[in-house]
């Protein structure tokens, strides 16, 4: 192969616009692609991102326009009347759930400070549930306990702050106050006036909806029991196996708003929450894939078309060197060497420009650094789909007869 | 003699199907991924209200400060109960108003339908014409019915529709959470996008909204804002409702009509004068901070156009280079395949001038034909983007006769531009060399 490389190297210079062509092709299909893999994969990976509740039995049912100082009677009742549908394992009233978008946002910090001037105030979302909210939410303890039972009921609203003084706080969080060390038994405070044991870490739970710097921000949340009294409590969630939930969660729609006549009932599942949460997440994946196909089909056919072009001129010299004795393969081998190094040449700057790109994105639409993988990666895949190109026109250069030669062009 | 070349280029793009295919695919795709991603951009970004939008300024006062661990210069985005009722009764603007969203329970007058929920605002009698909301039946409210906290209500067409069938319901009632309110007006289609007067909730793209009130009456009721409240501090929202207004909470959107510049300047002056004012009553422990943003101004602070759509735009851009590199290419192959053809003609006394022209009109039919299949799957994906994304967003990019015009446009231009180097070679070829060695 290496004998071949000076000949190449010699043609190359003589026809070097469509060589140019070539390589500038698959540098920028090589410099989208990567960026667009890269925005890909950032999707995928939000879309799975892992929530530590029986996010596949949780239903929720939100019920609005109730009088707010009716609900120390209403909430226990719907609760009662949730509970007692067959099949239903556990119920809560909550403010808000993961990925619904209804944040409660609240800021703590491990230290008192009356004006608040501290600067280690981390922001999170605040869930509020009723006695038993733990279990319901399938939330899992790593270290620690869920709140007892005095210390569900004797915890109230204090201007938009729970009055109790236990917090369950998610590992993220726990390692954000504290990286080093556990968190169980800790304080945490806003202001002077408000003070929590921290008696539980739960693994991560997502936050209503995105909010804050950073990757591990949007696990952020901390859980406070609540006294069934508060009208903030609109949300009823309801856990059951996941093969009775759609049945309970039509059967509790029914049961709310045959309690409540006057109020607006309305009821998801959790899956449906988090399907409706990331479906733009999803369509925009969707849509880079199928830029990147038609992107590489499009460069695929181009470099068909150009070698197709290359060969057809080249008839006649190719003729000659079937005559004075070279084989099949070896012009095969011609072809396929000429782009195997027409398609090094591309993918190194097509990396280069894919290096800036993402780059020039990251300091004017926050974007993340690519890892350095996706690089390496977007250049074997350019590589290859060069080789199956030239393939074809290869083939066609390879079948052409000796006899050529003595034909004039 | 364009007409013959058009002929000409018919004839030779017939002759290898293959190749022109592949051309007007390329341009085809190139055109198409940009201009789907263009009518969404276009859409997230456009003028709301293209004849006011120098007009109509949003007050900003900043009543937080540094206080409580906030580091920001810039004033909350949106303004407290106190302010605002300052900013109001202090007139200084030709109009203005304050808004939050409400979303009350509407209890239908028989009594066995189930009550539905509600969107819109409480707001004050000049919101209608500083926005610009067209009437189907009567009007806003009058100003004497903001001054009397009177139960009085608009609506919009849609809600007209599934509440009287449609027809001029003014003057007849609505019942919201248990009160009644006379109907003054029933707004028409209004739904501007992105919603600059309500960005703060909702992202910026809403439904529109179904009624509206009046922001005293509102406050009577204790209606709670059915959008974001901020407090700063550790006294939240006070315990009752009047400790609510008296708090620096944030909810309210405040907005001003300043129709010429000296009138801006001296509500810039007096923004300021009020903000010192605080200072020295010792309400606000900090210089004052004031901003005044028109439309677009406050549109791009807030970040209303995703970053999101102008990377997916930029993507597309660079796809679409792609594709034109790729054209490039295929035109070369085809045009220097022709070389004994040119050849001949320049032989018989054809110009470089002819040749290039010949060859121009040859690629800008394939740029035609290009800008044609791009129109389709344009149209195509415009209908994909409404379907498949959720979002509020997507819902309005859509096929004009400007996005028609514009995908056209872009796919020749891209054609001849792509066109230029691959005919100025074949302009180039020595007619000498090529009879001889044919």
């Amino acid at each position: 192969m290496s004998m071949q490389i000076r000949p190449i190297l010699a043609s190359l210079r003589k026809h070097r616009i469509p060589a140019i062509l070539i390589v500038l092709e698959i540098a920028l299909a090589c410099a989208v692609l990567c960026n667009a893999v890269f925005m890909i994969g950032q999707r995928v990976s939000d879309i799975r991102l892992p929530n530590a509740i029986d996010q596949a039995g949780l239903s929720s049912i939100e019920v609005q326009g109730t009088d707010p100082k009716q609900a120390g009677d209403d909430i226990p009742r719907n609760l009662a009347a949730l509970r007692a549908i067959a099949g239903v394992k556990a119920v809560t009233a909550m403010n808000a759930l993961p990925l619904t978008n209804y944040t409660w946002n609240g800021g703590l910090s491990t230290h008192p400070d009356k004006d608040m001037l501290n600067k280690r105030i981390v922001g999170m979302q605040e869930y509020l549930y009723t006695a038993g909210g733990g279990k319901a939410l399938g939330l899992k303890v790593l270290q620690g306990r869920f709140f007892n039972a005095d210390e569900s009921a004797g915890s109230k609203l204090d201007s938009f702050m729970p009055a109790g003084h236990v917090v369950l706080i998610t590992q993220s969080l726990a390692r954000k106050f504290w990286p080093h060390g556990s968190a169980v038994g800790k304080m945490l405070y806003l202001g002077d006036k408000f003070s929590y044991t921290v008696v539980g870490v739960v693994a991560d739970v997502l936050r209503p909806n995105r909010s804050g710097q950073g990757e591990q921000s949007f696990y952020y949340s901390a859980f406070f029991p609540l006294q069934p009294n508060d009208s903030a409590l609109s949300t009823y969630v309801v856990r059951s196996a996941p093969a009775d939930r759609d049945r309970v969660l039509r059967e509790g729609i029914k049961a709310l708003s045959t309690l409540a006549p006057n109020a607006v009932v309305k009821g998801r599942t959790f899956s449906d929450i988090r399907d409706k949460y990331f479906a733009d997440m999803r369509s925009m994946a969707w849509m880079l894939v199928l830029v990147c196909a038609v992107m590489l089909a499009v460069t695929a056919f181009g470099i068909v078309g150009l070698t197709s072009f290359w060969v057809g001129q080249r008839r006649r010299q190719i003729g000659i060197r079937r005559a004075v004795g070279a084989t099949r393969g070896q012009i095969l081998g011609y072809f396929r060497t000429e782009n195997f190094l027409l398609s090094t040449a591309g993918v190194l700057i097509g990396m280069l420009l894919a290096f800036g790109i993402n780059l020039y994105l990251m300091q004017h639409y926050e974007m993340s650094r690519m890892p350095w993988y996706y690089l390496p990666t977007g250049a074997v895949t350019l590589w290859l789909l060069g080789q199956l190109a030239v393939l074809g026109p290869a083939l066609r250069a390879a079948s052409v007869s000796p006899v050529e030669a003595t034909r004039s062009a | 003699m364009f007409a013959y070349y058009l002929q000409l280029g018919l004839r030779s793009l017939r002759r290898n199907p293959a190749l022109t295919a592949l051309m007007v695919i390329a341009i085809g795709f190139g055109v198409a991924a940009s201009m789907t991603t263009y009518a969404v951009f276009r859409a997230v970004s456009g003028d709301p209200i293209p004849d006011k939008s120098a007009q109509l300024f949003k007050p900003q006062i900043d009543n937080w400060g540094h206080q409580h661990g906030r580091t920001s210069d810039e004033p909350p985005n949106a303004m407290d109960y106190t302010d605002a009722m300052a900013l109001m009764r202090a007139h200084k603007a030709e109009k203005q108003t304050v808004s939050f969203p409400i979303g009350p329970s509407l209890i239908p007058a028989d009594s066995s339908a189930m009550p539905i929920n509600v969107v819109g605002f409480a707001t004050y009698a000049d919101f209608f014409s500083m926005f610009e909301v067209p009437f189907k039946y009567g009007g806003a409210w009058p100003a004497s019915d903001d001054a009397q906290h009177a139960s009085t209500v608009v609506i919009n067409a849609k809600l007209n529709q599934r509440l009287f069938g449609g027809s001029n319901s003014v003057g007849k009632s609505i019942n919201l959470e248990g009160h009644d309110y006379r109907i003054a007006g029933v707004t028409d289609n209004w739904n501007p996008q992105p919603r600059f007067y309500d960005v703060v909730n909702g992202g910026g793209f809403s439904t529109p909204p179904q009624i509206y009130i009046p922001f005293s009456r509102a406050i009577d009721l204790q209606m709670q804002t059915f959008g974001n409240n901020s407090c700063n501090g550790p006294g939240g929202r006070g315990d009752s409702f009047a400790d609510y207004l008296r708090s620096d909470c944030v909810w309210l959107s405040y907005w001003a009509q300043l129709p010429t510049a000296a009138a801006v300047a001296s509500y810039r002056s007096y923004l300021q004068a009020y903000a010192a004012d605080q200072q020295r009553a010792g309400r606000f422990h900090w210089a004052p901070n004031i901003r005044l943003r028109n439309v677009m101004q406050w549109l791009d602070y807030q970040k209303v156009v995703p970053p999101e759509t102008q990377v997916s735009l930029l993507l597309s851009l660079g796809f679409l280079v792609v594709c034109l590199v790729n054209t490039i290419g295929l035109l070369l192959a085809k045009f220097m395949r022709r070389a004994p053809e040119i050849g001949i003609r320049r032989a018989l006394g054809a110009s470089r001038r002819e040749i290039y022209a010949q060859f121009l009109a040859e690629a800008a039919m394939v740029g035609v034909a290009g800008g044609l299949l791009g129109l389709l799957l344009t149209a195509l994906g415009v209908l994909g983007v409404g379907l498949v994304f959720e979002s509020q967003i997507a819902r309005l990019a859509r096929v004009d006769p400007a996005l028609i015009g514009l995908t056209l446009l872009v796919a020749i231009v891209a054609t001849v531009i792509a066109a230029l180097y691959p005919t100025w070679r074949a302009s180039r070829v020595q007619p000498a060399w090529q009879l001889k060695s044919n």
